[in-house]
């Protein structure tokens, strides 16, 4: 139960297993996770369930125009609604500090005399009950002068064009070719043009990446409650709770210790919790009223209170040998980030970094840029970049390939990176990199049966493309079959700082030795407080582990993001475990080391609650050894540093580690309606140690099933005259269903990366990565057509779009 | 907004009298959609969901009269051999949460040409009872659709049932969405043949400003039919004929592009199901299909 000054809602301590399964539930194994059952059952408490006794609603007003100067805004109507406690706007803001961002802070809090996206926040309202507030915020009006909008890199570029922020003072301006280009990362190695030469073939391509929704399920919320300090406490689901702290605080006016936060129940993130939403907002209304103030968003304000992955454009050319050696690979990659910053920077590092994928290619001449546009604001999104490359050099590999007349598979095996390899940037993979082991895995994986869908009680539809609408009875159905595989790297790269904070407790609790684990990480449902609990009882010998919920009284954990928290905080938990760990065998050592001379001779573990010698022998029950002592200790730990790429060769060690897996898909397609079911999609990725093997296919299941998402139906459709937002819904922004989710055999290889903590890889994003190639190259196979876009729409097969 | 709750039929009829603006809300299934979204703020919500006798059918002669609020999902458990096309189309709504709620008279309320019943109504020649304090009417479905979510009720009237004649033929119903379940309709195409009368009938959803027939395929291959004897011979429908019906029924479609399909597409697409569709039942009625595709 919360505190009694806590709003209802939020997390409290979970403590998991059971006294007297001492040996159980350590690394490797598959415990279950706490919240499992609750979210399946509908009870578990997400943000948007937060409550606080006279709690105020906090409604945003947007613009309804993606790019325009403010000519006025009047809020009159609004503040004079009764029920109405607050209406602010930019000039309501209380510093000086009225932007935020991840990286450039080029975010207004409120729109000041201009909107750049459709969707900006212009106001914010507080009111006693949501629906005043809504419709005091309907009341504000607000005129607008339109301005031509920037949505592509042609009208960005044009002679004349108007500038999406002008007076840039950003730390990329100075390597930008134009202001409305974020950031460019160029990566040259060898020479590309004169490898050309022993080229046999080269196959360019033009490839179109859509933009894809995180389309979490919980959409964002928090509550604010004023503190008696002039502070705040902010509940709040997100991915970094130490981020948004550095963003808040300023805008506020308050000092970091004035803004309290605690994590609420997250219903998902996929990145699109990096940005701040209502963070801010609900604070600043907060301590305006006095009152706390809650702020859910709908599924409609959801569509534009986040970031989305980036739309891009990709050229590619690749050359190979006629013994299929690839020769050299060009590429120049645009994505679109939008009105405002977010992660554009680090989403080119990744792109470009990552932009020829997990192949040995000595000659490479690679460009990644961001542009500034007026479309909607994109940022991170499972897989950061280097999804929208894997999509565009996998269909090159297929085109290559078909061009030497090899088998797709094989031709991937031949170029295939392996340990030591030396990437682009000139870093060499210096851990196990099996890229075609993972092919040749799922090659041999069993197909499925041809004719799924008919049995002797005749056809069921469910099996095939248009399922339940009953399109098709076998007609027009052909399969295909189609392969790809990716690079994804692991952690925050390019010299960042990238660590994690864990505090670890050990006491006595009923006569049992509990560890305490707390760590500011945000569980945003990959597991991570499952896996905390796993290490804990690794490392300590106990039974009983109590995670804490995450907040900021203990340092940050970074990010849930980049595949890291496994490693970076799974790592930190781990060395705070290890330093509990020397703590308690000094305490064993000052209060019996004169019984047994191998308290100073053997090496001791902690296991079974009892220290025991590396021999099995028992010293001593840990309960002896604490006594009344809790023993604590809160730590940083890091991974091995990463460096900057260099901006004009792109030369440098950027990444941390890497993550590979591969594909197979097997489709069905109606060929004549253009409708897609995918039948299968078998997947083998490397996970280096799974720490939770059953998490670890959950997580691969549903990175597999957000590629396909994107492959076949998920598409945010902006109107290229308006830039504005055409399908903020669930009902025209589509995302798989049961019946779109094909079976997911995975095949999970264990080698070890002896540079992180237990030989972990990260896991959750390499899945999305390959699984929309594959699809689409699948597609291609059954129709022979050449789909150069992504997603792939019932038109596109049909020659009718 | 005012939310009236009457307890019996005429308790209905006559608050639709007094407050013709009221909006009737059964299922909720689209009303409140629109409510949520604040795309509708109705003075009054007229609720019907006291009037038990909405969620009843009867069998009446040849005919089933199906009350408005009876749910898909009891429909697609019930009917399926007295509606087959209605069954079909009500497998493709939504979800199972949808369809234990929705009924086929929230579709005619609506009358959104995406509804996913009303290819299948016109298919089967459906009656729309409409009742008012003045007194009752049945409205033939090919009077109902009378622009983009209109329909042919007076201000004062209530949809009661809907009379269907019970199948004397084979009935399918095909719907395209770019997803395997739970889409809305980017077209949809439902067919009946009815040999009593020897004719066919057709319905096109979501390709057009309202639902609509193909008047002139239908006329087309009725005659195709006559001519060749087929109802009696039971052969084989020569390709040609049922590309030409195939593409009338294309010709048939006035649609637009929006988020969910190009115009071009959906044309295409009304073609091939309607070729489909028509093989299906053709096949059916020379008694050669099993149940295909009619799943549990």
């Amino acid at each position: 139960m919360p505190s009694d000054s806590a709003p209802l809602g939020t997390p409290s301590k979970v403590t998991q297993g059971s006294p007297g399964s001492p040996a159980q539930g350590g690394i490797g194994e598959s415990t279950l996770r706490p919240d499992g059952t609750l979210k399946v059952t509908g009870e578990f408490a997400y943000s948007s369930d937060l409550w606080h006794e006279d709690m105020l609603w906090g409604q945003i007003l947007r613009s309804t125009v993606a790019h325009a100067e403010i000519v006025s805004i009047d809020t009159g109507e609004a503040l004079a609604q009764p029920g109405v406690h607050a209406v602010m706007t930019y000039d309501d803001l209380p510093t000086e500090v009225r932007n935020y961002g991840l990286e450039v802070q080029d975010t207004p809090v409120l729109a000041h005399g201009k909107v750049r996206h459709h969707g900006e926040p212009v106001a914010i309202v507080a009111a006693d009950h949501p629906e005043t507030a809504r419709r005091a915020a309907a009341k504000i009006k607000v005129e607008y002068r339109e301005l031509p909008v920037i949505t592509d890199e042609a009208s960005a570029t044009a002679p004349g064009a108007v500038l999406v922020h002008e007076n840039r003072a950003d730390h990329h301006i100075g390597h930008v070719p134009h202001p409305n280009i974020l950031h460019r990362q160029p990566i040259i190695r060898g020479d590309a043009d004169e490898a050309a030469r022993r080229a046999a073939v080269i196959v360019k391509g033009e490839y179109h990446f859509g933009m894809q929704d995180q389309a979490f399920l919980g959409p964002e919320s928090g509550l604010a409650v004023p503190e008696e300090d002039g502070g705040v406490h902010l509940y709040i689901a997100t991915q970094w709770l130490h981020s948004d702290l550095r963003q808040i605080a300023p805008v506020l006016g308050l000092p970091e210790n004035k803004v309290r936060m605690t994590l609420a129940g997250v219903g998902g993130a996929f990145g699109g919790r990096e940005d701040l939403s209502m963070q801010i907002h609900a604070c600043l209304l907060a301590l305006r009223t006095g009152r706390p103030v809650k702020i859910v968003y709908n599924r409609f304000e959801s569509f534009f209170g986040h970031v989305h992955r980036h739309p891009a454009r990709l050229y590619y050319e690749h050359g190979a040998t006629s013994e299929g050696k690839l020769t050299h690979v060009k590429c120049r990659i645009v994505l679109d980030g939008g009105a405002y910053a977010s992660a554009s920077p680090a989403v080119v590092g990744n792109a470009s970094s990552l932009g020829i994928g997990p192949y040995a290619v000595d000659d490479v001449d690679i460009e990644a840029i961001a542009l500034y546009t007026n479309n909607p604001p994109c940022g991170a999104m499972r897989g950061f970049g280097a999804v929208q490359a894997c999509f565009a050099y996998e269909a090159q590999m297929d085109k290559v390939a078909r061009r030497l007349g090899m088998d797709p598979v094989a031709f991937r095996k031949l170029n295939a990176m392996e340990q030591g390899t030396v990437m682009p940037t000139g870093q060499p993979v210096d851990s196990p990199a099996p890229v075609a082991e993972l092919l040749r895995r799922v090659e041999a994986m069993p197909l499925p049966p041809e004719r799924q869908w008919e049995s002797s009680e005749g056809v069921d539809v469910r099996q095939l493309p248009g399922g339940l609408s009953n399109t098709s009875h076998g007609e027009g159905v052909v399969r295909g079959v189609g392969y790809a595989v990716g690079i994804k790297n692991v952690g925050f790269s390019e010299g960042f700082d990238d660590y994690s904070t864990a505090r670890v407790r050990m006491e006595v609790v009923g006569g049992e030795p509990v560890a305490v684990v707390h760590t500011a990480m945000a569980e945003v449902g990959q597991g991570g407080v499952t896996v905390h609990a796993q290490i804990a009882r690794t490392e300590l010998g106990v039974a009983r582990v109590t995670i804490h919920p995450a907040d900021t009284r203990v340092g940050s954990a970074g990010s849930t993001s980049a595949s890291r928290q496994t490693y970076v905080t799974g790592g930190a938990v781990k060395n705070s475990c290890e330093l509990v760990r020397e703590k308690v065998l000094d305490l064993g050592r000052r209060r019996f080391g004169t019984h047994h001379p191998a308290w100073a001779a053997a090496e001791l573990l902690l296991e079974g609650g009892k220290v025991v010698t590396d021999g099995g022998e028992v010293l001593a029950d840990l309960v002896d050894v604490l006594g009344d002592e809790a023993v604590e200790v809160e730590a940083e730990w890091r991974h091995r540093p990463t460096e900057p790429f260099d901006p004009r060769t792109g030369q440098g060690n950027g990444h941390v580690q890497y993550s590979f897996a591969a594909h197979r898909a097997v489709v069905e397609v109606d060929t004549e309606l253009g409708l897609v079911k995918v039948i299968e999609l078998a997947c083998a990725q490397d996970v280096g140690k799974a720490l939770n093997p059953l998490s670890v296919v959950g997580q691969i299941q549903g990175g597999t099933a957000q590629g396909l998402g994107i492959a076949v139906m998920e598409e945010i459709i902006v109107d290229p005259k308006t830039a504005k937002v055409r399908n903020p819904s669930f009902t025209d922004y589509l995302i798989p269903t049961i019946l779109d989710t094909p079976t997911i055999p995975v095949d999970v290889l264990e080698l070890a990366d002896d540079h992180a903590p237990y030989g972990l890889r990260g896991v959750g994003e390499a899945p999305t990565l390959s699984s929309t190639p594959a699809v689409l190259a699948a597609i291609r196979d059954a129709t022979g057509l050449e789909l150069n876009r992504t997603p792939v729409r019932p038109e596109h097969l049909t020659g009718t779009a | 907004m005012d939310f009236l709750r009457p307890a019996s039929w005429e308790e209905a009829l006559a608050a639709k009298a007094e407050h013709p603006t009221a909006v009737p809300i059964a299922g909720g299934t689209d009303v409140m959609v629109e409510i949520n979204f604040d795309h509708r703020r109705p003075e009054y919500l007229l609720d019907l969901n006291r009037i038990g006798d909405l969620y009843e059918w009867e069998a009446v002669e040849g005919s089933v009269r199906l009350g408005a609020s009876v749910p898909y999902a009891r429909i697609m458990e019930h009917l399926r051999t007295e509606l087959p096309g209605l069954a079909l189309a009500s497998h493709t709504v939504a979800s199972p949460q949808i369809r234990n709620r929705g009924g086929v008279g929230g579709n005619l309320g609506t009358a959104s040409p995406a509804g996913d019943a009303h290819p299948a109504l016109l298919a089967a020649g459906a009656e729309v009872e409409a009742e008012s304090v003045r007194g009752t009417r049945l409205i033939p479905i090919d009077d109902f659709y009378t622009g983009v979510k209109r329909n042919a009720l007076a201000p004062d009237e209530l949809i009661r049932a809907v009379r269907v004649h019970k199948a004397d033929g084979p009935q399918q119903y095909s719907k395209v969405g770019t997803r395997n379940a739970m889409v809305i309709a980017v077209c949809a195409f439902g067919l009946a043949l009815h040999p009593e009368t020897r004719t066919v009938r057709t319905g096109i959803g979501s390709a057009a400003p309202t639902p609509v027939r193909a008047r002139t395929a239908e006329d087309f291959l009725s005659a195709a039919l006559d001519e060749g004897g087929w109802w009696d011979n039971g052969k084989v429908i020569t390709p040609s004929v049922v590309k030409q019906f195939a593409d009338l029924c294309a010709a048939a479609c006035n649609p637009i592009d929006d988020v969910r399909g190009t115009a071009g597409y959906r044309r295409h697409a009304v073609g091939v199901l309607a070729r489909r569709t028509l093989t299906w039942t053709w096949d059916s009625y020379r008694g050669t299909a099993q149940q295909k595709g009619m799943v549990a």
